[in-house]
């Protein structure tokens, strides 16, 4: 978090930012479930301008074979940037950032996956940024957790996930790449709406009480908000079906 | 959709749901059914899991002195002991028998609480499966592939005259003529895609009809 | 790139099928799947491109920067191809940095771009022996259902042509489109037994004894060429396959174009 230099004014006199949006408005999101053919469950999101596709597979054989549990299946994220998916070309291949993300995602997941209905598995969520603009960590975990149900893997709940910050002395929400480089907080944040348990938490800045009290409140009013989107992608995944609800009672008789 | 509130007054929890604060909720997206007083989620989509006594399909993915490793499409594979098979094995002779890549129809015998499996060929119809083809379909999509009381796959198998097993693992072996394997493939496909949606039945029927008539109009 | 194993009921099927002259999938031996070109979905790359090809997707983003020449060609911008098979893309792939399977791809990919000359690379160069734009063309497969070597191609050569050199964000004037001298399109045929069969399907490809990748550019001209696998061509078929790429190249650079 840097100062703001003098050219650059996040917030005009109107309480409008750089983007448009009111302090307590977020990008337009959109999320569409079972893109890929290959895994078991996947998801493409876009959020402003960020675009992410997670991709499920499992519960499979766990690799590496030590990480096995007896007692229930792990989820193992591995979140990685694409190369041209930000303004100066990033290596190939995963760096100390990617590694903190996957984990910490990786936990918030675990959470909500009944892991013990998979004893010696792994469940394995991939994270791929294909354009990063601020918030690609609850931008990939938001995802994950539409391709983690759409991959048919019992769960408590989806997660919905967002950052709230400051810039100019204000609380916003949603932090665009201008806000995130020269705001001065920056909090992600992942909460399950019903049960305002959060899984995911990070911040890095300077913020009073009062101010992390607003913007946890902005944070859930928006995580809500996500939640509704997620779940209309599941619905929308099956519309086809639209309704159908068990229209003739299928036995599972052997042929 | 999981976390969704199940308005499951007097109802038990069944499969696919969880209990939170006395009240019962959805593990997985899917269609709520209620079954004599448990609610239940059918999945739309997930792995194999077994349970005793399901018929699958597998294929052999390693042997060993002793048994073969049959990969049923679960997140384990399933060992096949010697003793489980019809024939006499002496030690170290397995791959007489059966190879690599060779297919079973099977049935598994034992799940345990760390999800290991094992399969037999010990029951009436079990055996290796030659010729034919395999396809692979979402293993929640089969009790519709299977139909009611086993009407969709009767009508498959009457209208293109192949032989069909359909495992509970989502895979499904058929034998017949070329031309008639390749219209039940497309049935069976069509189901999959549209597993849930009305009228299905009949869209598949229409199908059938057209194609067989079709391939005896082209014969005459 | 990890082993699949296939059935031998799959393996047998493709084979009698083939002794009747017919595709798992029915289509016919030089027939491709639908292919999907989307361009220009990266705004943080200078050039991008999305192609499906039947049931395979890639997503390919061009980076152009500044920097210095290879000192044996000091008139001439630098290309660099790199593909990752992540594992998001198929339950046989691993993480980790590229395999030999990775780089022989990127390899044939670049070589067919390069050896066309499909870029004018003296046009890239902003000062001799000093300063050139530097591109790195980097390919990623999120969604694996056979025939990687021509998605990925198409990708980047989609990309490339959307591509727009950034010079005034480095201070070198005006932005200008990426200068093409050439359109190559490339084709790969495998043969199974004794057929030969163009883009392969993932049982098709499993299958396969013998892989062969034939690049042309718009005259009609041999620009680059891979033979995989550990099968062997006649050289009959070699010369068959070539006409057949010709012949399919036509259609092709429409598509992709």
């Amino acid at each position: 978090m840097s100062g703001t230099p003098s050219d650059i004014k996040l917030i005009d006199e109107n309480g409008i930012r750089i983007d448009g949006r009111k302090v307590d408005e977020m990008r337009p999101l959109k999320i569409e479930a079972g893109v890929l053919k290959r895994a078991d469950g996947s998801a493409y999101l876009e959020w402003g301008k960020n675009k992410v596709i997670a991709a499920v597979y499992g519960p499979r054989e766990c690799h590496p074979r030590h990480m096995q549990n007896p007692a229930k299946a792990i989820v193992q994220c591995k979140y990685n940037m694409m190369s041209f998916s930000v303004s100066d070309r990033k290596r190939p291949g995963p760096d100390r950032r990617s590694i903190e993300i996957s984990k910490i995602i990786s936990e918030a997941l675990e959470y909500v996956v009944f892991t013990e209905n998979f004893p010696r598995t792994s469940i394995d969520v991939y994270i791929e940024v294909l354009q990063a603009n601020a918030g690609t960590r609850v931008a990939g975990l938001t995802a994950a957790s539409v391709a983690l149900a759409d991959a048919g893997i019992p769960m408590k709940d989806l997660v919905p996930a967002v950052a709230v910050g400051k810039a100019e002395g204000q609380i916003v929400l949603d932090l665009n790449k201008e806000e995130d480089n020269y705001g001065s907080a920056d909090l992600p944040i992942a909460m399950i709406p019903r049960t305002g348990e959060v899984l995911l938490m990070q911040m890095d800045g300077h913020m009073t009480m009062e101010e992390v009290d607003l913007a946890l409140g902005y944070a859930k009013k928006a995580c809500q908000e996500i939640y509704e989107v997620q779940k209309d992608a599941l619905r929308r995944r099956y519309a086809v079906a639209g309704g159908a609800a068990g229209d003739d009672d299928s036995s599972d008789e052997e042929a | 959709m999981p976390g969704d509130l199940l308005d499951g007054d007097k109802l038990r929890p069944g499969a696919g749901t969880y209990v939170s604060d006395g009240k019962i909720y959805a593990a997985l997206l899917g269609i709520k059914t209620v079954k004599s007083n448990y609610i239940n989620i059918i999945p739309m989509g997930g792995r194999y899991i077994p349970c005793v006594g399901d018929s699958v399909i597998g294929e052999v993915e390693d042997i060993g002195p002793s048994n073969w490793l049959i990969d049923i499409n679960a997140p384990h594979p399933a060992p096949l002991h010697v003793n489980e098979v019809p024939w006499r094995v002496e030690f170290g002779d397995t791959a007489r028998y059966m190879n690599v890549g060779d297919v079973i129809l099977a049935k598994i015998l034992m799940v345990d609480e760390t999800m290991r499996f094992q399969v037999t060929l010990k029951d009436q119809g079990l055996r290796k499966l030659q010729d034919g083809q395999i396809v692979e379909i979402s293993p929640s999509k089969v009790p519709r592939v299977i139909g009611k009381s086993g009407s969709m796959i009767q009508m498959i198998k009457g209208y293109t005259n192949c032989r069909i097993f359909v495992g509970q693992n989502g895979r499904i072996w058929l034998d017949g003529e070329v031309d008639d394997i390749m219209h039940a493939i497309k049935a069976i496909q069509m189901i999959e895609q549209d597993a849930h949606s009305f009228g299905l039945t009949e869209r598949v029927k229409e199908y059938l009809e057209s194609v067989t008539q079709q391939t005896a109009a082209g014969s005459e | 790139m990890g082993e699949e194993v296939i059935s031998q009921i799959k393996r047998g099927h493709i084979h009698k099928l083939l002794t009747m002259g017919r595709r798992v999938d029915g289509r016919g031996a030089e027939e491709y799947r639908p292919i999907v070109v989307e361009t220009g979905l990266i705004e943080s790359a200078q050039g991008s491109a999305r192609v499906k090809v039947g049931g395979t997707e890639v997503v390919v983003g061009v980076k152009m920067d500044v920097g210095s020449p290879f000192a044996d060609t000091p008139d001439r911008g630098v290309l660099t191809t790199n593909a990752e098979l992540i594992p998001l893309a198929s339950p046989t792939f691993e993480s980790g940095p590229p395999d030999p399977a990775a780089i022989e791809l990127a390899r044939v990919i670049d070589r067919g771009i390069r050896e066309s000359e499909m870029i004018d690379l003296q046009k890239l160069c902003i000062k001799h022996g000093e300063e050139v734009w530097i591109n790195f063309v980097d390919i990623y497969v999120i969604d694996y259902d056979g025939n990687l070597f021509d998605a990925c191609f198409y990708g980047a050569v989609a990309a490339l042509r959307n591509t727009v050199v950034p010079a005034a964000e480095h201070g070198k004037g005006d932005d200008y489109p990426m200068p093409l001298r050439h359109f190559p399109i490339q084709t790969t045929a495998v043969k199974i037994e004794n057929s030969i069969l163009f883009d392969p399907a993932l049982d098709e490809e499993k299958v396969a004894d013998a892989r062969l990748t034939v690049t042309t550019d718009e005259n009609g001209d041999l620009r680059a060429m891979q033979k995989g696998l550990t099968g062997a061509f006649t050289l009959d078929e070699v010369k068959s396959i070539m006409s057949a790429s010709l012949r399919l190249s036509k259609d092709l650079r429409e598509i992709i174009g």
